[in-house]
Protein backbone atom coordinates (compact mmCIF):
# COMPACT_ATOMS: atom_id res chain seq x y z
CA UNK A 1 0.00 0.00 0.00
CA UNK A 2 1.61 3.15 -0.81
CA UNK A 3 -1.25 5.67 0.83
CA UNK A 4 -0.65 4.74 4.77
CA UNK A 5 -3.64 5.18 6.41
CA UNK A 6 -3.49 7.47 9.28
CA UNK A 7 -2.36 6.52 13.08
CA UNK A 8 -5.24 6.04 15.99
CA UNK A 9 -5.22 5.64 19.47
CA UNK A 10 -7.44 3.18 21.09
CA UNK A 11 -8.53 3.74 24.89
CA UNK A 12 -10.40 0.85 25.85
CA UNK A 13 -12.76 0.44 29.26
CA UNK A 14 -11.96 -3.15 30.80
CA UNK A 15 -15.45 -2.79 33.05
CA UNK A 16 -18.21 -0.42 33.68
CA UNK A 17 -16.75 1.92 36.57
CA UNK A 18 -13.21 1.92 35.50
CA UNK A 19 -11.53 4.72 33.68
CA UNK A 20 -11.07 4.07 29.51
CA UNK A 21 -7.18 3.36 29.06
CA UNK A 22 -4.66 3.75 26.42
CA UNK A 23 -4.59 0.05 24.87
CA UNK A 24 -2.50 0.98 21.83
CA UNK A 25 -2.45 1.95 17.96
CA UNK A 26 -3.36 0.88 14.77
CA UNK A 27 -3.96 2.25 11.24
CA UNK A 28 -7.39 3.13 10.07
CA UNK A 29 -8.98 5.35 6.74
CA UNK A 30 -11.39 6.81 9.51
CA UNK A 31 -13.42 6.49 12.09
CA UNK A 32 -15.72 3.68 11.94
CA UNK A 33 -12.49 1.75 10.41
CA UNK A 34 -10.78 2.16 13.32
CA UNK A 35 -13.25 1.43 15.63
CA UNK A 36 -13.96 -1.76 13.95
CA UNK A 37 -9.79 -2.52 13.58
CA UNK A 38 -9.71 -1.62 17.57
CA UNK A 39 -12.52 -4.55 18.18
CA UNK A 40 -10.52 -6.97 16.13
CA UNK A 41 -6.92 -6.33 17.35
CA UNK A 42 -7.55 -5.43 21.12
CA UNK A 43 -11.19 -6.44 22.64
CA UNK A 44 -11.57 -9.86 20.37
CA UNK A 45 -11.56 -11.65 23.83
CA UNK A 46 -14.05 -9.81 25.72
CA UNK A 47 -11.52 -7.00 27.17
CA UNK A 48 -13.77 -4.51 26.76
CA UNK A 49 -17.01 -2.74 27.67
CA UNK A 50 -16.11 0.37 25.80
CA UNK A 51 -13.99 1.49 23.00
CA UNK A 52 -12.73 5.16 22.51
CA UNK A 53 -10.52 5.87 19.20
CA UNK A 54 -8.61 9.36 18.43
CA UNK A 55 -6.57 10.23 15.62
CA UNK A 56 -3.08 10.30 17.08
CA UNK A 57 -2.18 13.46 15.22
CA UNK A 58 -5.15 14.97 17.97
CA UNK A 59 -3.18 14.24 20.62
CA UNK A 60 -0.52 16.71 22.31
CA UNK A 61 2.08 15.27 23.95
CA UNK A 62 4.33 17.01 26.56
CA UNK A 63 8.28 16.92 25.43
CA UNK A 64 10.44 14.76 26.95
CA UNK A 65 13.24 17.44 26.80
CA UNK A 66 11.02 19.62 29.25
CA UNK A 67 10.39 16.44 31.88
CA UNK A 68 12.81 18.26 34.34
CA UNK A 69 10.41 21.30 34.93
CA UNK A 70 7.11 19.46 34.50
CA UNK A 71 7.68 16.35 36.27
CA UNK A 72 10.38 16.54 38.59
CA UNK A 73 9.48 19.60 41.17
CA UNK A 74 6.93 17.53 42.80
CA UNK A 75 10.15 14.71 44.01
CA UNK A 76 11.35 16.83 46.73
CA UNK A 77 8.07 17.77 48.28
CA UNK A 78 6.55 14.60 49.64
CA UNK A 79 3.28 16.94 51.45
CA UNK A 80 2.08 16.44 47.77
CA UNK A 81 1.63 12.87 47.84
CA UNK A 82 -1.37 11.38 49.35
CA UNK A 83 0.30 8.53 51.77
CA UNK A 84 -0.27 9.87 55.10
CA UNK A 85 -3.09 7.29 55.70
CA UNK A 86 -3.70 3.58 55.05
CA UNK A 87 -5.98 2.29 52.52
CA UNK A 88 -8.34 0.31 53.12
CA UNK A 89 -8.39 -3.60 51.12
CA UNK A 90 -11.93 -3.17 49.71
CA UNK A 91 -10.65 -0.04 47.77
CA UNK A 92 -9.10 -1.54 44.60
CA UNK A 93 -7.68 0.15 41.55
CA UNK A 94 -6.05 2.87 43.15
CA UNK B 1 -27.26 -44.33 13.37
CA UNK B 2 -31.09 -43.52 14.53
CA UNK B 3 -31.62 -40.30 12.90
CA UNK B 4 -29.66 -39.93 10.14
CA UNK B 5 -31.57 -36.57 8.51
CA UNK B 6 -30.61 -34.66 11.80
CA UNK B 7 -27.17 -36.03 11.46
CA UNK B 8 -27.16 -34.96 7.63
CA UNK B 9 -28.61 -31.32 8.34
CA UNK B 10 -26.43 -30.57 11.21
CA UNK B 11 -23.60 -30.87 8.71
CA UNK B 12 -25.18 -29.29 5.84
CA UNK B 13 -25.05 -25.85 8.67
CA UNK B 14 -21.69 -27.02 9.87
CA UNK B 15 -19.26 -27.84 6.71
CA UNK B 16 -20.13 -24.39 5.14
CA UNK B 17 -18.21 -22.73 8.15
CA UNK B 18 -15.44 -24.96 8.35
CA UNK B 19 -14.85 -24.92 4.81
CA UNK B 20 -15.08 -20.46 4.49
CA UNK B 21 -13.15 -20.42 8.18
CA UNK B 22 -10.34 -22.47 6.36
CA UNK B 23 -10.53 -20.18 3.15
CA UNK B 24 -10.01 -17.77 5.43
CA UNK B 25 -7.54 -18.75 7.41
CA UNK B 26 -5.20 -19.36 4.46
CA UNK B 27 -5.24 -15.54 4.62
CA UNK B 28 -3.40 -15.74 7.64
CA UNK B 29 -0.07 -13.35 7.46
CA UNK B 30 -1.16 -12.48 3.54
CA UNK B 31 -4.21 -9.73 4.72
CA UNK B 32 -3.86 -6.36 3.16
CA UNK B 33 -2.43 -4.81 6.50
CA UNK B 34 -2.03 -5.91 9.89
CA UNK B 35 -5.68 -4.87 10.98
CA UNK B 36 -7.35 -6.87 8.38
CA UNK B 37 -5.28 -9.90 8.58
CA UNK B 38 -5.96 -10.22 11.94
CA UNK B 39 -9.90 -9.40 11.66
CA UNK B 40 -10.12 -12.07 8.27
CA UNK B 41 -8.71 -14.49 10.43
CA UNK B 42 -10.28 -13.70 13.90
CA UNK B 43 -13.69 -14.45 11.49
CA UNK B 44 -11.96 -17.87 10.58
CA UNK B 45 -11.99 -18.68 14.35
CA UNK B 46 -15.28 -18.06 15.27
CA UNK B 47 -16.20 -20.34 12.39
CA UNK B 48 -14.22 -22.86 13.44
CA UNK B 49 -15.71 -22.40 16.80
CA UNK B 50 -18.93 -22.93 15.76
CA UNK B 51 -18.57 -25.79 13.60
CA UNK B 52 -16.67 -27.37 16.18
CA UNK B 53 -19.85 -27.44 18.36
CA UNK B 54 -21.77 -28.50 15.32
CA UNK B 55 -19.20 -32.24 14.89
CA UNK B 56 -19.53 -32.26 18.64
CA UNK B 57 -22.78 -33.01 18.48
CA UNK B 58 -22.45 -34.93 14.99
CA UNK B 59 -20.57 -37.26 16.07
CA UNK B 60 -22.22 -37.81 19.15
CA UNK B 61 -25.56 -38.67 16.44
CA UNK B 62 -23.32 -40.87 15.20
CA UNK B 63 -21.60 -42.78 18.05
CA UNK B 64 -19.42 -45.62 17.46
CA UNK B 65 -16.73 -43.59 19.52
CA UNK B 66 -16.85 -41.22 16.62
CA UNK B 67 -15.52 -37.52 17.47
CA UNK B 68 -15.60 -34.15 15.95
CA UNK B 69 -12.32 -34.98 14.67
CA UNK B 70 -13.78 -37.77 12.78
CA UNK B 71 -16.02 -35.76 11.43
CA UNK B 72 -14.60 -32.93 10.76
CA UNK B 73 -11.06 -34.55 8.90
CA UNK B 74 -11.93 -37.72 7.89
CA UNK B 75 -15.21 -37.61 5.62
CA UNK B 76 -14.38 -38.06 1.63
CA UNK B 77 -15.17 -35.04 -0.72
CA UNK B 78 -18.66 -36.16 -1.29
CA UNK B 79 -19.39 -36.32 2.35
CA UNK B 80 -19.31 -32.67 2.90
CA UNK B 81 -21.91 -30.63 2.45
CA UNK B 82 -21.31 -27.01 2.23
CA UNK B 83 -22.33 -24.65 -0.92
CA UNK B 84 -20.23 -24.13 -3.95
CA UNK B 85 -19.84 -20.40 -2.57
CA UNK B 86 -17.99 -21.29 0.61
CA UNK B 87 -14.78 -22.91 -1.06
CA UNK B 88 -14.04 -20.60 -3.74
CA UNK B 89 -10.40 -19.17 -3.70
CA UNK B 90 -9.35 -15.74 -1.71
CA UNK B 91 -8.30 -14.43 -5.29
CA UNK B 92 -8.38 -11.24 -4.56
CA UNK B 93 -9.45 -9.30 -1.01
CA UNK B 94 -12.66 -7.58 -3.10
CA UNK B 95 -13.27 -11.56 -3.65
CA UNK B 96 -12.54 -12.25 0.44
CA UNK B 97 -14.94 -9.51 0.73
CA UNK B 98 -17.75 -10.52 -1.75
CA UNK B 99 -17.91 -14.23 -0.72
CA UNK B 100 -17.90 -13.12 2.65
CA UNK B 101 -20.81 -10.43 1.99
CA UNK B 102 -22.85 -12.85 -0.04
CA UNK B 103 -22.30 -15.86 2.99
CA UNK B 104 -22.99 -13.17 5.95
CA UNK B 105 -26.27 -12.17 5.13
CA UNK B 106 -27.47 -15.71 4.47
CA UNK B 107 -25.82 -17.08 7.48
CA UNK B 108 -27.16 -14.51 10.01
CA UNK B 109 -30.88 -15.14 8.62
CA UNK B 110 -29.99 -18.92 9.14
CA UNK B 111 -28.98 -18.05 12.86
CA UNK B 112 -31.98 -16.08 13.69
CA UNK B 113 -34.07 -18.84 12.49
CA UNK B 114 -32.28 -21.94 14.20
CA UNK B 115 -32.67 -19.82 17.56
CA UNK B 116 -35.98 -21.24 17.35
CA UNK B 117 -35.08 -24.88 16.37
CA UNK B 118 -37.31 -27.50 18.60
CA UNK B 119 -33.93 -28.92 18.99
CA UNK B 120 -32.34 -27.31 21.74
CA UNK B 121 -28.52 -27.85 20.82
CA UNK B 122 -28.80 -26.11 17.37
CA UNK B 123 -30.84 -23.68 19.22
CA UNK B 124 -27.82 -23.35 21.93
CA UNK B 125 -25.47 -23.11 19.09
CA UNK B 126 -27.71 -20.35 16.87
CA UNK B 127 -27.98 -18.36 19.96
CA UNK B 128 -24.14 -18.46 20.96
CA UNK B 129 -23.24 -17.62 17.08
CA UNK B 130 -25.97 -15.00 16.10
CA UNK B 131 -23.80 -12.08 17.79
CA UNK B 132 -20.53 -13.42 15.93
CA UNK B 133 -22.30 -13.71 12.54
CA UNK B 134 -23.95 -10.20 13.24
CA UNK B 135 -20.19 -8.42 13.32
CA UNK B 136 -19.34 -11.12 10.19
CA UNK B 137 -22.00 -9.36 8.43
CA UNK B 138 -21.22 -5.50 9.59
CA UNK B 139 -17.69 -5.83 8.30
CA UNK B 140 -17.65 -7.61 5.48
CA UNK B 141 -20.82 -5.31 4.74
CA UNK B 142 -18.90 -2.25 5.75
CA UNK B 143 -16.00 -3.11 3.58
CA UNK B 144 -18.67 -3.82 0.20
CA UNK B 145 -19.65 -0.34 0.68
CA UNK B 146 -15.83 1.13 1.26
CA UNK B 147 -14.81 -0.83 -1.54
CA UNK B 148 -17.77 -0.36 -3.79
CA UNK B 149 -18.02 3.65 -3.52
CA UNK B 150 -14.10 4.34 -3.68
CA UNK B 151 -12.06 4.82 -6.30
CA UNK B 152 -12.87 3.90 -9.82
CA UNK B 153 -10.45 0.57 -9.75
CA UNK B 154 -11.49 -0.78 -6.11
CA UNK B 155 -15.53 0.01 -7.62
CA UNK B 156 -14.25 -2.07 -10.60
CA UNK B 157 -12.68 -4.90 -9.01
CA UNK B 158 -15.86 -5.35 -6.41
CA UNK B 159 -18.43 -5.36 -9.26
CA UNK B 160 -16.41 -7.53 -10.69
CA UNK B 161 -16.11 -10.12 -7.75
CA UNK B 162 -20.01 -9.15 -7.06
CA UNK B 163 -20.65 -10.62 -10.41
CA UNK B 164 -18.50 -13.43 -10.12
CA UNK B 165 -20.33 -14.47 -6.76
CA UNK B 166 -23.70 -14.00 -7.78
CA UNK B 167 -24.30 -17.62 -9.61
CA UNK B 168 -23.41 -18.99 -6.60
CA UNK B 169 -26.29 -17.45 -4.39
CA UNK B 170 -29.17 -19.27 -5.33
CA UNK B 171 -27.43 -22.65 -4.01
CA UNK B 172 -27.74 -21.22 -0.38
CA UNK B 173 -31.96 -21.78 -0.50
CA UNK B 174 -31.75 -25.05 -1.84
CA UNK B 175 -33.18 -27.60 0.52
CA UNK B 176 -31.58 -31.11 0.07
CA UNK B 177 -34.63 -33.89 0.95
CA UNK B 178 -32.90 -33.94 5.24
CA UNK B 179 -33.39 -30.14 5.18
CA UNK B 180 -37.10 -30.85 4.44
CA UNK B 181 -37.58 -33.22 6.37
CA UNK B 182 -35.89 -31.82 9.91
CA UNK B 183 -37.80 -27.96 8.47
CA UNK B 184 -40.77 -30.29 8.82
CA UNK B 185 -40.24 -31.45 12.37
CA UNK B 186 -39.35 -27.55 13.54
CA UNK B 187 -35.96 -28.69 13.83
CA UNK B 188 -34.61 -27.43 11.06
CA UNK B 189 -34.96 -24.02 9.32
CA UNK B 190 -36.98 -23.56 5.51
CA UNK B 191 -34.01 -21.33 4.06
CA UNK B 192 -36.07 -21.41 0.81
CA UNK B 193 -38.62 -18.59 2.77
CA UNK B 194 -35.60 -16.09 3.25
CA UNK B 195 -35.04 -15.68 -0.64
CA UNK B 196 -36.49 -12.71 -1.26
CA UNK B 197 -35.47 -11.16 1.80
CA UNK B 198 -31.88 -12.32 1.40
CA UNK B 199 -31.92 -10.39 -2.12
CA UNK B 200 -33.42 -7.64 -0.81
CA UNK B 201 -31.49 -6.92 1.39
CA UNK B 202 -28.25 -7.45 -0.48
CA UNK B 203 -29.58 -5.56 -3.27
CA UNK B 204 -30.01 -2.68 -0.97
CA UNK B 205 -26.59 -2.83 0.33
CA UNK B 206 -24.83 -2.98 -3.34
CA UNK B 207 -27.28 0.23 -4.54
CA UNK B 208 -25.85 1.48 -1.46
CA UNK B 209 -22.28 0.20 -2.22
CA UNK B 210 -22.86 2.67 -6.05
CA UNK B 211 -22.43 -1.47 -7.61
CA UNK B 212 -24.65 -2.96 -9.81
CA UNK B 213 -27.12 -6.00 -9.22
CA UNK B 214 -26.09 -9.09 -11.55
CA UNK B 215 -28.73 -10.29 -13.52
CA UNK B 216 -28.32 -13.62 -13.82
CA UNK B 217 -29.57 -16.68 -16.27
CA UNK B 218 -27.96 -19.00 -14.91
CA UNK B 219 -26.48 -20.46 -11.41
CA UNK B 220 -24.06 -22.88 -10.25
CA UNK B 221 -24.92 -25.65 -7.49
CA UNK B 222 -24.13 -29.05 -6.29
CA UNK B 223 -22.04 -28.33 -3.05
CA UNK B 224 -25.04 -29.43 -0.89
CA UNK B 225 -25.19 -33.14 -2.61
CA UNK B 226 -21.23 -33.54 -2.05
CA UNK B 227 -21.01 -31.77 -5.76
CA UNK B 228 -17.85 -30.21 -5.35
CA UNK B 229 -15.96 -27.72 -7.60
CA UNK B 230 -12.36 -28.76 -8.29
CA UNK B 231 -10.99 -26.13 -5.48
CA UNK B 232 -12.67 -29.00 -2.99
CA UNK B 233 -9.90 -31.51 -3.40
CA UNK B 234 -7.43 -29.33 -2.62
CA UNK B 235 -8.42 -27.72 0.06
CA UNK B 236 -9.11 -30.78 1.79
CA UNK B 237 -6.06 -32.16 1.12
CA UNK B 238 -4.33 -29.52 3.33
CA UNK B 239 -7.42 -29.65 5.68
CA UNK B 240 -6.81 -33.43 5.98
CA UNK B 241 -3.27 -33.76 5.82
CA UNK B 242 -2.07 -33.94 9.49
CA UNK B 243 -4.89 -36.55 10.46
CA UNK B 244 -4.46 -38.66 6.86
CA UNK B 245 -0.47 -39.11 7.66
CA UNK B 246 0.15 -39.49 11.50
CA UNK B 247 -3.62 -40.69 12.09
CA UNK B 248 -5.13 -39.83 15.59
CA UNK B 249 -2.57 -37.70 16.44
CA UNK B 250 -3.25 -34.72 19.07
CA UNK B 251 -1.82 -31.64 20.10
Amino acid sequence: MKKEWPLWEVFVRSKNGLEHRHFGSLHAADAEMALENARDVYTRRSEGVSIWVVESKYITASNPEDNGELFEPAQDKVYRHPTFYDLPDEVKHM
Amino acid sequence: MKNQDLYKYVLGVADNSLILGQRLGELCGHGPNLETDIALTNIALDLFGQTRSYYQYAAKLEGNGKTEDDVAMLRLERDYKNVLLVEQPNTHFGHVIARQYLFDVFHYQLMTALLNSNDETLAAIAAKSIKEVSYHKRFSGDWLKRLGDGTEESHEKMQEAIDHYWPYTDELFDMTESDVKMAAEGIGVDVSEFKESYYKEVSDLLEEATLEVPANPYFKKGGKEGIHSEHMGYILTELQYMQRTYPNMTW
